[in-house]
């Protein structure tokens, strides 16, 4: 006890006093609350680029789902489909749309799993706006779930699908839109969960019930009533859609076809333009963007 | 001078007798207010976690530049103090300003102005320490200018510069403690909350913290605010408060707490006890009887009597040592348990967990 409390005590001798650089922290302002924003973006991009492991696992689903299960069923479909054209085609953009679904959910997981490990406290005692925060979380989710569908976009050849500069740059463009709304939703739920296991047990139930009704693995048309509204109601068909659009007015096939298997969101008869649809999921994401937002201006 | 009183086996706390002799001094200068406007004051301060009263109202102000302690068991309403003291959680009742500014309605003016270290981690160890620093000087918009030098200086602080690329994962968990304190000063704080900052250290690595924030305060204008319940941590700081059950129940200066619960001991062991007994009440009307072998007697403040008794004294005296009450006796007759035997018991148990429950935002 007494030579621990002597430890305890300063140090002797007359402390080096070095030249004191001097750091003043500014009010609040746009640039700095776009600082933060861009540090929380860029924290995701190192976390994704050091996680070598978690973007090989995260392509494991997509290549079974394509490759296997469309090998497998192109036997049975491929009858229905018209000559020329690969089940496979018909399924990659469903397909590369899921390769960003669960990379999107899990870096908004990071959220609950920086709680429990005590990092968010660091970013939530920062001077800086809660909506900045959870800008620069959803918008890095974006860009690396959109990095992990660009992965899989290198395996569009095997798929017939051409490397066509003017398709991939939609393609990107569309899987970012996707992402963006898929984080957006993911940190709002992730605002309110603060169980991990809950968290993920939870996004799961969502996510494959989200996948399944988006017409990934089957065309839109001609599907029983209740089909229809499940899949009109599903957000993730309003980006599948024009992704497979997009595919298909690529693949200079006969309009009759693109109309069978590539065809316009139709509400009741109406067909949805491909604004309204890219903007309903836009319009998704920012509103739950801002649920996020004023979940995290809540305080205990 | 009384530093070289000499000193005897067995006297225990003789180890004490060096370094309260700069509190004469020193008090003067550390005590509160000196007519300086408080960094932080609190007024009222209550907070109900549903039936639970963490805090029970509590007031107490801060001095620029002081060190000050929250010394009490696991579940006292330490945490929630400083969570809400660092904007973290809303009061139920009462205020508390922090830096001039208000905590419940001048949220970021407060952040601005205070650096932080948790209980446990929050450092990202996925991250390098460099990587975990810079994050922090971007959130805290510290200019671009000063975050590589200022960078280097607090990680030189307390030595970890050399390993500013590796991964925190790969770091002790002192290391990890100090670089959070490194990162906590980065954007220069004028107040560092210290939540419990050594707990769960092994005793070396304690004492190397102590001497990182010892150092800190020569170097920074600082107020530092920290939490404990060890009691020879609660023994640096310029003043304590003594929370328990979410009240406090004494605050003052380490030296003036335990000077409140009763006198030093002193013993001498001379060549003639009987004269030394009939010199003391002769000369300073002290009462004084042979315990232990030795001359024993109780006066105020020992370290300063002892200067008294060696040029005022006649018997020869071998040798001095005195002990102090120590501020397990002060808590002790504070709050009429031991600070083990408080977190011990069952509602304190119960408390914590539910602190543990909402301490995770």
């Amino acid at each position: 006890m007494a030579t621990q409390t002597t430890d305890l005590t300063p140090a002797p001798g007359p402390a080096v006093l070095i030249e004191e650089i001097r750091v003043a922290v500014p009010e609040r302002g746009l640039r700095h609350d776009l600082r933060a924003v861009i540090i929380i973006w860029r924290r995701e991009l190192i976390r994704f680029r050091t996680d070598r492991l978690r973007a090989i696992t995260a392509l494991v689903q997509p290549v079974l789902f394509l490759f296997v299960l469309g090998t497998g069923l192109s036997a049975l479909a491929g009858r229905s489909l018209p000559p020329g054209v690969d089940f496979k085609t018909f399924i990659y953009p469903g397909v590369l749309a899921m390769s960003v679904l669960f990379t999107a959910i899990f870096s908004a997981a990071s959220i609950v799993w920086d709680r429990e490990f005590g990092f968010l406290r660091e970013i939530l005692v920062a001077p800086v706006g809660r909506a900045s925060i959870v800008i620069g979380k959803c918008l890095g989710g974006a860009t690396i779930a959109t990095f992990q569908g660009v992965i899989f976009l290198v395996l569009a050849g095997l798929a017939h699908v051409p490397y066509n500069p003017l398709l991939i740059l939609t393609l990107i463009g569309e899987l970012l839109l996707l992402s963006f709304t898929l984080t957006a939703f993911g940190v709002m739920m992730a605002a309110r969960i603060k169980q991990f296991q809950a968290f993920m047990a939870l996004t799961q139930m969502l996510v494959m019930p989200l996948f399944f009704l988006s017409g990934a693995l089957y065309p839109l048309n001609g599907l029983p009533t209740w089909l229809t509204v499940l899949t009109r109601i599903d957000p993730l068909t309003y980006v599948v859609g024009p992704m497979r659009q997009a595919v298909f007015t690529h693949l200079s096939l006969p309009a009759a076809v693109d109309a069978k298997l590539a065809p316009a969101i139709s509400w009741g008869g109406w067909q949805v333009p491909l604004w309204l649809s890219l903007g309903i999921v836009a319009v998704m994401g920012l509103g739950m963007m801002s649920v996020a937002i004023a979940e995290f201006r809540k305080t205990e | 001078m009384a530093a070289n009183t000499g000193t005897q086996p067995g006297a225990a706390a003789s180890g004490r007798v060096s370094s309260p002799l700069a509190a004469p001094g020193g008090n003067g200068q550390r005590a509160t207010g000196n007519g300086r406007q408080p960094v932080i004051s609190v007024s009222g301060l209550t907070k109900r976690y549903g039936e639970v009263e963490a805090v029970r109202g509590i007031d107490f102000e801060v001095a620029r530049g002081e060190t000050f302690g929250f010394l009490g068991p696991n579940g006292a309403g330490k945490t929630t103090t400083i969570k809400i003291l660092c904007t973290l959680a809303n009061a139920t009742d009462g205020t508390a300003q922090v830096a001039g500014h208000d905590t419940a309605t001048e949220r970021d003016a407060v952040r601005r102005n205070i650096g932080l270290v948790f209980q446990d981690t929050t450092l990202d160890t996925y991250l390098t320490a460099e990587q975990n620093l810079r994050f922090h000087a971007e959130l805290y918009g510290v200019p671009k200018p000063a975050v590589q030098p200022r960078m280097r200086q607090v990680m030189d602080m307390v030595g970890l510069w050399d390993r500013k690329d590796s991964l925190v994962s790969t770091f002790s968990g002192g290391m990890q403690r100090r670089l959070e304190i490194a990162r906590g000063l980065l954007h220069a704080p004028h107040v560092l909350f210290l939540d419990e900052p050594t707990v769960g250290l092994d005793p070396q690595t304690r004492s190397s913290i102590w001497k990182y924030i010892n150092d800190l305060k020569q170097r920074e204008d600082i107020t530092i605010f920290l939490t404990t319940h060890y009691m020879d941590e609660a023994e640096n700081c310029d003043r304590i408060a003594i929370i328990d059950h979410g009240k406090i129940v004494a605050i003052d200066t380490p030296e003036a707490l335990k000077a409140s619960v009763g006198k030093d001991r002193v013993q001498i062991h001379t060549a003639d006890d009987p004269a030394a007994i009939a010199a003391l009440a002769s000369t300073f009307g002290i009462e004084a009887a042979v315990r232990e072998g030795a001359v024993t007697f109780s006066v105020s403040s020992g370290e300063q009597f002892v200067p008294r008794l060696f040029s005022e004294f006649s018997v020869p005296i071998r040798s001095v040592s005195v002990s102090r009450p120590s501020l397990d006796d002060v808590f002790m007759s504070y709050t009429g348990s031991t600070i083990r035997d408080a977190e011990a018991s069952g509602t304190d148990a119960m408390r914590q967990m539910v602190q543990r429950f909402r301490g995770r935002r």
